[in-house]
């Protein structure tokens, strides 16, 4: 064992151990650990690696059904999508280095999830990304958003994979936080799924990809003056891409996969050599020694430490068959990538790190892994909000203008300036492409298409994290059934600030049970996730934030449909409710939209302001339940020919969507006729969920409504699609007529505006 | 026809023309490495888009010494067709086989939508099924396709008529606002003067099936194919 310095108060705090967690350590080696194994046991008992504060919680997700063939636990979940095709899939949050450095820290955020998903043997076909950031008419968050766009284009450009969707969100709270949610979805036949799984005692463990350089060694460990006689500067705190070595990586392994040569894989990411190591061993019960001498190295003179907990990107540990290693290196060489073996898999347990023939670090896998910390941590409510306003008389206000206000937020604007810096065409799979409520990818050579999206709602989650929570989970399938598809699963990532505060753990309690209940309704078991906690700056915590993740199947892919009016004479139809129950909600939203001023609305974000002054709206997980399946049972029959889903902005903003142009096709108006019992404004622009327009032929409304009756689902026909304008009436006066042209120009440049590009 | 398509390390487009000629076009097509010097008999090279040496250096600047350029410019030089598309028009620059250079984008970031492209010389073995004056919808995806060349250069490349495709507006008019890139003269896609060398920024592997938008691609494609059943 290599010399040992004084374990003291000071060397656990810079690791972020406990003292409770420092005795355990104690406890397991049966003597004191050195510097290498204090380091290994921090990154693998840290938050990030261990969900020690999330996990007891995350239990109650449900996670089996049918169609999972992996759950949570794995690198990726795993669905089975019929046929013999499977997908993977998985989210995972860059949030803390997109900060720092928002280029690099994105960049590698999309690095990190394609590696998750080629490691399981899928070739990655689709990616996501959910966007946080504070107000852009600050330059600060401008520039963070930019570097953060632009990391995301470098890195998955370069790599091939097309980019289809995900979404962009501007709020105070995360100025100092910003979130950067990076999902990745991965094509495989089904009987040729890898595992992160070292077995097989005697089997070579291979180190493969770029060289380990002092990147990444998390920062505040190796501070103190004490430990460093070497005294070498570290390196920045961040990580840099390389997007084309790792196209070249994924070239190489699933190359490599298809000899039969490779027994288990596993990416390095968080915490490196590691937390792949000791997880492979883990997993599979078995010990994993390695001798890092072998390990290619970027620089000179690393430490065993350095090595150890080096987060340099692109770079993957495989496990393979005993006297097969050729094959896998002739395959490497090809791509001219290093593989090198290291080490190999043992019986007991164990993970003995040497340096040359040295030992420096023994411990057991187990306790590393499944054997970490998990705490459950102190939960309480925080005092209650303010009560709602009391209801205002009736409404009345330029609701027109109103309209031209919210089209003109950051927050319900045209996404097309950040998708069209992303190549989302690439692999020539994308039939739906961002801008549709989900993004849609065929399967080549089947009758197949996945379609997908991301959604979350911090502001309600703020409000209630239960509700929010079960609103994000309703509306991402909404999303998914409104193109046409059946939601197979969800992934998701929690955003939240320090579980260390109860009223924290209580948000995160919350919004597990939300998520559980909604995914349980609508049968979309989670197959896995991420956890990004302490979003705090200077004791602020962010909302909190679930981001779901969700997937479903088209097929046949003829029942694929756009959120866009199609044909002039189309009837245009609302399923679900007109307005919500009575609630606080309702009464809150009367008494401010009576407040809401269009006419000084010129430069101000009057959408973002106002809803913020909303408490959640109520979900009824049964009737959401029953209007999506109105919805899916109309396009199956053919009766629905296009449907979008009334959310964010209300029905008048959903209405304008459906007639914005697309390349090709020209704007179309919509002639709506509301009934003269509702309050037009809250018809209009709350924000009540379960609801779907739909577009069907004259003709075919009899049979739509058959099947909504069957349902118990409100059907209400609002009028005909016709050109250009966009007009709302009620019997015997005009609520608001606009050219759906000059709508779509304010939509569409307003964040083009913000950015002010020469093109 | 059989079709050769290359592969550097870093390509990612090579899939899709392979598709658009195998399950489109129905065609026999290859894949060559670039370590290979072997054309393998392809009546057709089409050097696809993506990333070749993740554009390090300069685009398509280490490219053009992979050993299975010698073998192209021979081809070529025989007369044989070849397509480079987006980062194959790049390497077919940095390689001398056709004239000028790309800058980057006017916008100064990357650039993925469709665009409308009119045909500008449908005399040539990639436009033949083409009228002049058609208007096609492709795709783009780049962050180089700012197309410049010297005066004299750029006169004598109209003068020869080896301007094959512009960025124009839906309609076909070549305006300012319809170049998505600041290319000289809206100039999308140029060809040596025999013609048998293209290069192109859009797409047209993207634009081959209804389903992805657009079909105008495919009749680049067949044009291909025409111009040597003829001969």
């Amino acid at each position: 064992m290599q010399a040992n310095p004084a374990i003291t108060a000071e060397v656990l705090e810079q690791h972020n151990l406990t003292h409770a967690e420092y005795d355990r350590i104690l406890s397991i080696l049966g003597r004191s650990p050195n510097l290498t194994e204090l380091g290994i046991f921090s990154v693998m008992w840290s938050e990030h690696c261990s969900y020690k504060s999330s996990k007891l919680h995350l239990k109650r997700l449900p996670t089996q059904g049918p169609q999972v063939l992996q759950g949570p636990g794995e690198n990726a979940g795993i669905v089975d999508i019929g046929d013999g095709y499977a997908v993977a899939f998985k989210i995972e949050s860059h949030n803390h280095p997109s900060f720092v450095e928002p280029y690099q820290g994105a960049a590698t955020g999309v690095g990190g999830i394609l590696r998750d998903i080629f490691t399981m043997g899928a070739r990655p076909i689709a990616a996501m990304n959910s966007l946080r950031f504070g107000p852009p008419d600050q330059p600060r968050n401008r520039r963070i958003m930019e570097g953060v766009v632009a990391g995301i284009a470098g890195y998955g450009n370069c790599f091939g994979v097309p980019t289809v969707g995900g979404e962009v969100v501007f709020e105070e709270c995360y100025s100092q936080n910003p979130l950067v949610n990076a999902f990745a979805l991965g094509l495989f036949r089904k009987d040729r799924i890898f595992y992160g799984k070292a077995v097989g005692i005697g089997n070579p463990v291979i180190y493969v990809g770029a060289k380990t350089g002092r990147d990444g060694i998390h920062g505040a460990t190796m501070a103190s003056a004490e430990f460093d006689e070497a005294s070498e500067s570290k390196r920045p705190n961040v990580q840099v891409g390389d997007p084309f070595l790792e196209k070249l990586l994924l070239e190489a392994c699933l190359e490599a996969m298809k000899t039969g040569a490779v027994v288990g894989i596993q990416d390095m990411g968080a915490a490196g050599l590691t937390c792949s190591t000791c997880e492979m061993g883990g997993r599979a019960d078995t010990g994993i020694e390695i001798d890092l001498a072998r390990v290619p190295q970027r620089e000179k003179g690393m430490t065993p430490y350095e090595i150890m907990l080096s987060e340099s990107q692109e770079r993957m540990l495989l496990v393979a068959a005993k006297g097969r290693e050729e094959e896998i290196f002739r395959i490497f060489r090809k791509w001219e990538i290093d593989a090198v073996a290291i080490g190999e898999v043992t019986g007991d347990g164990m993970l003995r790190i040497l340096d040359r023939g040295r030992e420096v670090a023994e411990i057991p896998n187990r306790a590393l892994t499944d054997e970490a910390p998990l705490y459950r941590r102190p939960v309480a409510a925080p005092a209650r909000v303010p009560p709602s306003p009391t209801p205002a008389g009736a409404l009345s206000n330029d609701w027109g203008k109103l309209l031209e206000c919210f089209l003109a937020s950051p927050n319900l604007s045209s996404r097309e300036w950040v998708y069209r810096q992303y190549d989302h065409m690439v692999r020539t799979n994308t039939v739906q492409v961002p801008g549709a409520d989900a993004a849609v990818v065929r399967v080549k050579n089947s009758r197949k298409a996945l379609a997908m999206c991301l959604d979350g709602n911090g502001r309600y989650c703020r409000q209630d994290p239960r509700v929010g929570a079960q609103l994000a989970v309703a509306e991402s399938c909404r999303n998914l059934v409104c193109a046409g598809a059946r939601p197979l699963a969800a992934t998701n990532c929690l955003n939240m600030g320090n579980p260390e505060k109860p009223e924290i753990m209580w948000q995160m309690t919350q919004v597990v049970e939300g998520m559980a209940e909604a995914c349980r309704a609508l049968g979309t078991p989670v197959t896995g996730g991420n956890v990004s906690l302490y979003n705090e700056t200077l004791g602020e915590g962010i909302d909190p934030t679930p981001v779901i993740g969700m997937v479903g199947l088209i097929e046949p892919l003829s029942r694929l449909r756009g959120s866009w009016f199609v044909r002039e004479g189309h009837r245009v139809v609302l399923l679900g409710p007109l307005v919500g129950q009575p609630t606080g909600y309702s009464s809150a939203v009367r008494h401010h939209l009576a407040r809401l001023q269009p006419s000084r609305g010129n430069g101000t974000d009057l959408y973002t302001g106002w809803v913020g002054r909303l408490p959640c709206p109520p979900l009824d997980l049964d009737l959401e339940v029953r209007v999506q399946r109105t919805c899916r049972e109309g396009i199956e029959r053919d009766l629905i020919l296009s449907a979008h889903d009334c959310s964010d902005g209300g029905l008048a903003v959903a209405l304008a969507e459906m007639g914005f142009s697309r390349f090709g096709a020209g704007t179309l108006g919509a002639d709506i006729l509301l009934p003269p019992t509702e309050e037009v404004g809250e018809v209009l622009f709350a924000e009540y969920p379960s609801r779907i327009l739909v577009t069907v032929e004259e003709e075919n409304l009899v049979a739509l409504e058959k099947i909504a009756a069957l349902q118990g689902v409100p059907v209400t026909p609002l009028g005909r699609v016709v050109p250009e304008v966009l007009s709302v009436r009620r019997p015997g006066s005009v609520v608001l007529e606009r050219s759906v042209v000059s709508l779509e120009e304010i939509w569409r440049n307003c964040l083009g505006g913000l950015f002010a590009d020469p093109l | 026809m059989k079709f050769g398509v290359l592969m550097f390390p870093g390509s990612n487009c090579e899939h899709d023309a392979y598709h658009a000629i195998r399950k489109v076009l129905r065609q026999p097509a290859e894949f060559i490495w670039h370590q290979s010097t072997d054309l393998k008999d392809c009546q057709a090279i089409i050097v696809p888009g993506g990333f070749s040496y993740g554009d390090y250096l300069r685009t398509g600047a280490i490219a053009r010494f992979s050993p299975v350029m010698g073998a192209v410019r021979r081809f070529a030089d025989r007369g044989g067709l070849v397509l480079g598309i987006c980062n194959g028009f790049q390497i077919l620059l940095e390689s001398g086989l056709l004239p000028g250079a790309m800058l980057r984008n006017r916008g100064l970031k990357y650039v993925c939508r469709q665009v409308s492209i009119r045909v500008e010389n449908a005399r040539t073995p990639f436009t033949g099924l083409a009228g002049e004056g058609d208007v096609w919808n492709i795709p783009i995806g780049h962050m180089e396709g700012n197309y410049t060349l010297d005066t004299d250069a750029f006169q004598r490349l109209e003068r020869n008529r080896q301007v094959v495709f512009r960025y124009c507006t839906p309609h076909g008019e070549i305006t300012a606002d319809s170049n998505p890139n600041g290319s000289a003269a809206n100039v999308a896609g140029i060809c040596n003067p025999r013609g048998n060398v293209l290069g192109m920024i859009p797409h047209p592997e993207r634009a081959s099936e209804p389903l992805l938008g657009s079909e105008d691609g495919v009749r680049l494609f067949q044009s291909m194919i025409q111009s040597r059943s003829q001969v």
